[in-house]
């Protein structure tokens, strides 16, 4: 059983090395005018959306508590980590109209000490900081909240991310938040490239996609140990959960606050993805797009969130394009073919799925399963075949 | 040294105006099978739900072990609507959360079957096991405690060994037939390591048959888990072979107690069951 | 200008914008009370009635193209709901709850590919929009006649529900969903019932509303939905009383807020601007977390426990 899972282990942390490299050459040879550039655009950000999918899933699918207010965490994450890394000089210019309040950089100050991988470093540090600061607020709105039930939950959350929302845009809070204004010049995925000599390496694909990966990694191991049963005994069963002696509140609060910390880090990746950080782009429709990612891949299946990330971005940011811009799969026709229409057939997609296909893609079966099942599949059908080739050599 | 296990004292639970469970005072003491009997409605299920800090009485004294795990009296708008006796007697608030109960050693099933039944036999029982386990989320999650959960593991394994049910370990729990399924519920109530088991209604829906194999098992696991085991039946077959002592209930309050045949004889249990001949004349 | 001149106009405007919120309110509030479904679509159809309006009135008289723009937001809710609800009946809660928010995507996506994200005039309602002065404020007639349309509405909806035999069959499907079908109700003319009285509820508002300000966006309805709502929950969900009362009061309040400033400052009590106004959206779900917790069941709403 342990050599099995060690083999696995191994085998996928071979794919994974595999990809990593896949992704860093891809990034040296695709240059930006490229007609592949999109590609890279759909790693980028579809591995984003993928960590704030999963973490809505460890929440809605493994332990049935249904949040809306996974757009006010990742807004909390943003801030905190564009606050956390505009280099001091840059403030001025960025905080206009307020005399900015705080001043550290934490990848200005690690890269004076250390350089290129201090940089890193100080991204790393403003990316769990900007986790910790989701996750303590989670953590207070989870006090009153989690004591709710299902859909009334589900509008507390919601009302609770509103609320975040409209404090971010207060004016009197504008010397840390900057009010209304964006957020801009922090350290953002194209600051990620090594300089060896004349050559430059680019990481800025790489960078989100190993984050994502690590973060999803942790939810997997979480949602695998016992304390990922326990979330699961909670959503199948509250009363019969607590009757197993499962502290009800205790385990909402940490699904709640854990969903939250990789809901802060998936908005601050998603700001190091976009140019600017402006409250007012993380409103509940963010939610419930992701939402729908998560019901489109399969809600309690964490590969299923993945899969729905990258097909919601690659189909949205690249494929669906032709929808928008006169010209789709041939057909010419610049009078429907407008702006907008792009997002009129993803929402007729996503209807369809919630009431023909409940399940989403991967219902709550996760990839190994799948395949495990494929194959077995397929192997007994050759066994067959084989059998009976066998049986007719005999007569 | 309390020889009772579970001791209930003037236990009364009134919801709004209606009362049921009333002033309920009984014990059961350590190595017995006590049954709950009465007709349908008169506040068996409700005296579970007391027991364990389901529901928080609305007066009265619940112990366990001679240690207090629920003690209320009425509050607010309770004082003006209390329809109960000895309102006066009891003036500490004790309360706790269920899982605070099982973690003290009370373990129950349920009237209508409450497995996690989208999950396997063998998580079922695994869930039970959390509680005790020496972990947190951050051992957990990064396998630092490989060591406890193998422990789990094991321990969940060789109940289901016990309890017979090993070979459907990766099934799932709600593809089990109905008398599987509460097999499975009872040792996932074992599992959370108890001292006294509350079982409710364990035979409904049983045949003759496996109402029998019931009888032996409920003695079987008392031995061998030296268990005490309070619970509600309305298999009388059952009741009688198996209990050493009944507790009967009509509309909330004790009518009768004793020994099986003792039960059996008295008129009132007769009347309540059978209903008065005079309320049908009426 | 005393203090009671400057206060006015925001009581007045948030007892106008209060009857709007409260005749969607009712909607959810219904539609709640039968099907235990937040229809988060909701709001979304008293955009797309605004919208309609923009475009009909266009090319119709007003008089012709007002009562259109009810008929066609009422075969729309009618239609949403045996499109997107129906078919899950029997699904869990969540499903449904799903599906009421991809029909709120769709709806917000179609018009921003209709509009193409612009801002669009709403048109003039002659009379309803004209100008005139209570108590030495100027507002517009629309303000005025809000309140005493919505309760002749309230009025006969409660007719409705309290005398007729389609009332009976709501008040049943809602207290028991399960039974009320063995009693013979039949709960899909009861629920399309419900879907048309909302939907017809939203229109009204919709003109109202949108007579007040300036235009129609893709977005108008998410959070006037989202309030209504609320005011739905602050009522007691599944009571008309409550909704109303929940409606008048968050408008109210939201008013006040946004004039808040100014009134602290008129009565002397701040020196500078809070920019308290930043907070008038999000009041609302103050109001909604204090109520969830201290009273969950809102002010008129009945108690329910699960049985173990």
């Amino acid at each position: 059983m342990e050599t099995i899972n060690k083999r696995k282990n191994l085998n996928s942390a071979c794919a994974l090395a595999v990809l990593f490299l896949v992704v860093i050459l891809m990034d040296q040879l695709i240059r930006p005018t490229d007609s592949m550039a999109m590609l890279l655009t759909v790693i980028r950000k579809g591995s984003i959306y993928a960590l704030v999918a999963v973490s809505m899933n460890l929440l809605n699918g493994f332990t049935g508590l249904f949040s809306l207010g996974q757009a006010g965490f990742m807004l909390l994450g943003a801030y905190t980590y564009a606050i956390f890394t505009i280099p001091l000089d840059e403030r001025v210019f960025v905080y206009k109209y307020y005399d900015y309040l705080i001043s550290v950089s934490f990848p200005e100050v690690l890269g004076n000490l250390l350089g290129g991988f201090g940089l890193l470093l100080g991204v790393i540090l403003a990316l769990i900081l900007a986790g910790l600061v989701a996750a303590g607020v989670a953590f207070l709105i989870g006090l009153p909240v989690l004591r709710l039930k299902s859909d009334y939950l589900a509008i507390a959350t919601l009302g609770f991310a509103e609320i975040i929302r409209a404090i971010f845009i207060w004016g009197k809070l504008g010397p840390l938040t900057n009010g209304s204004n964006p957020l801009k010049s922090y350290v953002r995925l194209n600051a990620f490239q090594l300089h060896i000599g004349d050559t430059t390496i680019n990481f800025s694909t790489l960078v989100p996609l190993a984050f994502a990966a690590f973060c999803i990694w942790i939810i997997v191991l979480l949602v695998n140990s016992s304390y990922g049963r326990a979330f699961k005994a909670i959503r199948e069963d509250e009363i019969a959960a607590e009757a197993m002696g499962i502290n009800l509140y205790k385990h909402k609060q940490l699904s709640f606050v854990i969903s939250s910390f990789f809901a802060g880090v998936g908005g601050a990746m998603l700001a190091m993805f976009a140019s600017t950080v402006q409250a007012n782009n993380f409103k509940s429709t963010m939610t419930y797009e992701i939402l729908l990612i998560v019901i489109l891949g399969g809600i309690g299946s964490i590969s299923g969130s993945c899969i729905g990330s990258f097909l919601f971005i690659a189909a949205s940011e690249w494929w669906l394009r032709g929808l928008d811009s006169g010209t789709f799969l041939g057909i010419d026709a610049p009078g429907v073919f407008r702006n907008g229409f792009r997002l009129v057939v993803f929402s007729l997609i996503i209807m369809s799925v919630v009431l023909f296909f409940r399940r989403g893609i991967m219902g709550d079966k996760e990839i190994p399963e799948v395949m495990a099942r494929i194959w077995g599949r397929l192997r007994t059908r050759m066994r067959g075949r084989a059998g009976k080739g066998g049986e007719a050599a005999d007569g | 040294m309390a020889e009772n296990v579970l001791l209930m004292e003037d236990v009364t639970m009134q919801f709004g105006g209606v009362v049921a469970v009333d002033n309920l005072s009984l014990e059961v003491n350590e190595g017995e099978i006590v049954a709950l009997i009465g007709p349908n409605g008169a506040g068996k299920t409700t005296a579970f739900n007391c027991i364990t800090n389901v529901y928080e009485p609305t007066n009265g004294r619940i112990s366990l072990n001679g240690e207090c795990i629920a003690e209320n009296h009425p509050q607010g708008k309770m004082k003006a609507l209390y329809k109960g006796e000895n309102s006066g007697k009891y003036q500490r608030i004790v309360r706790h959360t269920p899982d605070q109960i099982t973690k003290r050693g009370i373990a129950r099933t349920f009237q209508n079957i409450r497995l996690f039944s989208a999950l396997t036999v063998f998580e079922n029982v695994l869930i039970a096991k959390h509680m005790r386990a020496r972990h947190n989320v951050f051992t957990a999650t990064f396998r630092l405690n490989a060591k406890e959960e193998r422990r789990m593991r094991e321990e969940a394994a060789a109940l289901l060994e016990e309890q017979g049910l090993l070979h459907l370990k990766d099934s799932i729990a709600s593809s089990l037939p109905y008398g599987l399924q509460r097999r499975l519920e009872i040792a996932r109530a074992l599992a959370t390591g108890p001292s006294l088991l509350l079982l409710d209604e364990p035979a409904a829906g049983m045949n003759p048959q496996e109402t029998q194999e019931l009888t032996d098992f409920i003695k079987q696991i008392r031995d061998s888990y030296k268990l005490t085991i309070f619970m509600i039946e309305h298999h009388m077959d059952l009741v009688m072979q198996i209990s050493d002592r009944i507790y009967v209930l009509d509309f909330g309050k004790m009518i009768a107690h004793g020994n099986p045949s003792v039960v059996q004889h008295n008129q009132r249990v007769i009347d309540a069951y059978l209903g008065v001949a005079d309320d049908v004349a009426d | 200008m005393g203090l009671f001149d400057v206060i006015l106009p925001y009581i007045l405007s948030g007892i106008s914008v209060g009857g709007q919120y409260a005749l969607i309110a009712i909607g959810y509030s219904m539609v709640y009370g039968i099907l235990r479904l937040i229809n988060f679509a909701h709001g979304d159809v008293f955009m797309v009635a605004g919208l309609m309006m923009v475009y009909l009135a266009a090319s119709l008289p007003i008089y012709l193209a007002a009562p259109l723009v009810v008929v066609l937001t009422v075969a729309l809710g009618f239609l949403i709901e045996r499109a997107a609800y129906k078919p899950l009946r029997s699904a869990p809660r969540m499903s449904v709850m799903i599906s009421a928010i991809g029909v709120s995507y769709l709806l917000q996506n179609m018009a921003l590919y209709i509009t193409g994200g612009l801002n669009k005039n709403y048109p003039v309602i002659p009379w309803i929009s004209d100008s005139i002065t209570v108590l030495g404020a100027t507002t517009k007639r629309v303000t005025v006649i809000t309140p005493v349309l919505m309760i002749l509405l309230v009025i006969a909806l409660m007719l409705l529900i309290n005398k007729t035999k389609m009332g009976m069959a709501m008040r049943a499907a809602s207290r028991d969903f399960e039974t009320s079908q063995l009693m013979g109700v039949k709960l899909n003319s009861v629920i399309s019932v419900t879907f048309v009285i909302g939907s017809f509820l939203a229109a009204i508002a919709s003109m109202l509303f949108f007579s007040n300000y300036p235009g129609v966006i893709p977005a108008a309805g998410a959070m006037p939905g989202l309030k209504a709502f609320v005011a739905a929950v602050f009522g007691g969900i599944g009571s008309v009383a409550g909704a109303v009362l929940g409606g008048l009061l968050i408008g109210v309040c939201e008013s006040i807020i946004k004039g808040m400033d100014t009134i602290l400052v008129h009565s002397g009590a701040l020196q500078s601007p809070l920019e308290l106004a930043t907070f008038s959206d999000a009041f609302t779900f103050i109001l909604l977390i204090v109520i969830l917790v201290f009273k969950p069941t809102g002010l008129f709403g009945e108690k329910a426990t699960e049985k173990v």
